[in-house]
């Protein structure tokens, strides 16, 4: 019973932790399944809404969260440039020249963290951050519990927008079959900008509660990549639920493997379940 | 003939001595063809003739290195194929190639995706249900989970969507039984009765020879003949290659 009880705050952090970890993974997710582009830059581009969100909170002193009523539209406005401007016309050269961009711009993004933040840890220490709460033998941060409930919304939003608007069908049609969407009016070029400019919105929720969650540095964008590519790879890309349960999967061999290995194991019990999905159902759990 | 009764110099799409490459492969050789409103014309030869680049590159998907495409008087050699679509021009493409994860209705909305067409997408709805009953049966399937032959009429239920003047059927019949190719070829002439100009491709030549007011015949990237269907049954090279006479 008392394992049963010592288990009980991992497992439940570890579902939370999952949720997290699922919006940070729903934009790579996205972007992998329409496009067919595996964006390397999408962990910088998290971690640059947690800047955002970490300068609206200490420059101008607002609620980080509040924030993402600026902070989305913005990133969605990078995230249609980048798509429009540099990834369809590296597109149009070879699928390997869109790897080579978006790691570009992963660098860039990386050194422009470090000259404007320094290279030390930042965190987005709001009140609440800190709060935490008991149920019995069960002990949560609150900002868990947020990291899930926001990422049940976001993938609600998500799933009535792909399914019920035209963009949302089109986004759906064109990941399907690239030239029968041609055949049916769709500007693919612009389908594919707008479902960036969409990821990159989910990367904006994804970096202020990252940053709410955990401390950051210039350079957490790469381990925040590493996992969400673990995930998509877990779930199968381009679907929602599946970047759901990857996630969820991933949270709970990070706590549980961490309950029982020790923290240094945490993240290697996680990759060694991501292995075993790999080589047993290589298209993911619901790959198609 | 239905085309009989419009002005006979009028022309709905003209294309004039196009060559269309495919890297440095030469797959269509100085190409002309044109459609009246309201014909029904057919493409026939084997495969690897250039039909399907042909109306590929009607649709814009490919641009043609020489020549020019002309639709409505307007020159649309060079036009993405999205702005086709808009202009009236559908593709129902070879192997159906319906978006298998979205449902019937889904898929039938999308074919409604240029601008003009989703003003009309419920009274285009309503003719694609009427064309197809079997459509409105299975409107929340997933497309996927339907037969070849209902594929087949989903492919060209959406391609009615874009509420176009003019629709391009690649290889409609391939792979379908006898009886379900009668029906669509039917269906196809209610189509035109409805106003709506038809160029089908077709390997099977003694089907594209009755069901077609007129036909070109292509081998190797050329169009080797044309004309009415009635004068092209009766050429010798068309007896001696088609019909084993």
């Amino acid at each position: 019973m008392t394992l049963l009880a010592d288990l009980a705050t991992p497992i439940v952090m570890g579902i939370l932790l999952g949720g997290l970890y699922t919006v940070i993974a729903l934009g790579l997710s996205l972007v992998f399944g329409v496009v067919k582009e595996i964006n390397i830059a999408h962990g910088d581009l998290v971690i640059l809404g947690s800047y955002f969100g970490y300068v609206a909170m200490t420059v101008i002193g607002i609620d980080p969260i509040l924030s993402l009523i600026v902070g989305m539209p913005l990133l969605f406005g990078i995230g249609f440039a980048i798509q429009k401007y540099l990834l369809n016309r590296a597109f149009k050269i070879s699928m390997n020249a869109t790897l080579i961009v978006a790691f570009g711009i992963s660098i860039i993004l990386q050194n422009t963290y470090q000259l404007i933040w320094t290279p030390y840890a930042r965190g987005l220490t709001t009140p609440y951050a800190l709060e935490s709460f008991s149920a019995g033998p069960i002990h949560i941060p609150l900002v868990y519990l947020l990291d899930f409930f926001v990422a049940i919304v976001v993938m609600v939003f998500l799933r009535e927008f792909l399914k019920r608007t035209y963009l949302g069908r089109a986004i759906r049609a064109a990941a399907q079959d690239r030239k029968t969407a041609h055949l049916m009016g769709i500007n693919t070029d612009r389908v594919y900008a707008f479902t960036f400019a969409i990821a990159m919105a989910l990367a904006a929720i994804a970096g202020v509660f990252l940053g709410l969650t955990f401390s950051f540095t210039p350079v957490s964008g790469m381990s925040f990549l590493i996992i969400a590519l673990g995930i998509v790879v877990l779930g199968g890309m381009g679907s929602i639920v599946g970047t759901f349960v990857g996630g969820v999967a991933f949270g709970l061999a990070q706590t549980l493997g961490g309950y029982f290995f020790g923290v240094a194991a945490q993240m290697l019990v996680a990759y060694i379940m991501v292995l075993v999905v790999l080589a047993v159902i290589p298209r993911g759990i619901f790959g198609r | 003939m239905a085309s009989s009764q419009k002005m006979p110099e009028e022309t709905l799409l003209k294309v004039s001595h196009i060559d269309v490459f495919h890297g440095s492969f030469q797959a269509l050789w100085d190409v002309s063809l044109t459609i009246r409103p309201g014909e029904i014309v057919a493409i026939i030869g084997a495969n690897g003739s250039g039909k399907s680049t042909l109306l590929d590159t009607i649709s814009g998907l490919v641009h043609p290195a020489k020549g020019s495409i002309e639709f409505e008087g307007k020159d649309i050699s060079a036009l993405e194929p999205f702005h086709i679509v808009d202009l009236g021009i559908s593709q129902v493409p070879e192997g159906r190639r319906v978006f298998p994860d979205l449902t019937v209705l889904e898929n039938l909305i999308i074919g409604s995706y240029n601008r003009k067409a989703r003003s009309k997408r419920e009274q285009n709805l309503q003719r694609a249900y009427h064309l197809f009953p079997v459509l409105k049966e299975r409107k929340s399937q997933l497309a996927k989970t339907l037969s070849g032959g209902e594929q087949q009429m989903l492919s060209l239920g959406r391609g009615l969507m874009s509420d176009p003047k003019l629709i391009l059927l690649d290889e409609m019949s391939l792979g379908l039984a006898p009886i379900l190719i009668n029906e669509l070829y039917r269906i196809l002439r209610e189509i035109r009765d409805r106003g709506i100009t038809i160029l089908f491709v077709e390997q099977n030549v003694r089907r594209s020879l009755t069901e077609a007011d007129r036909a070109y015949i292509m081998e190797v990237g050329r169009v080797v003949l044309s004309g009415d269907v009635a004068k092209l049954r009766e050429e010798e090279r068309v007896k001696k290659a088609y019909f084993g006479a």
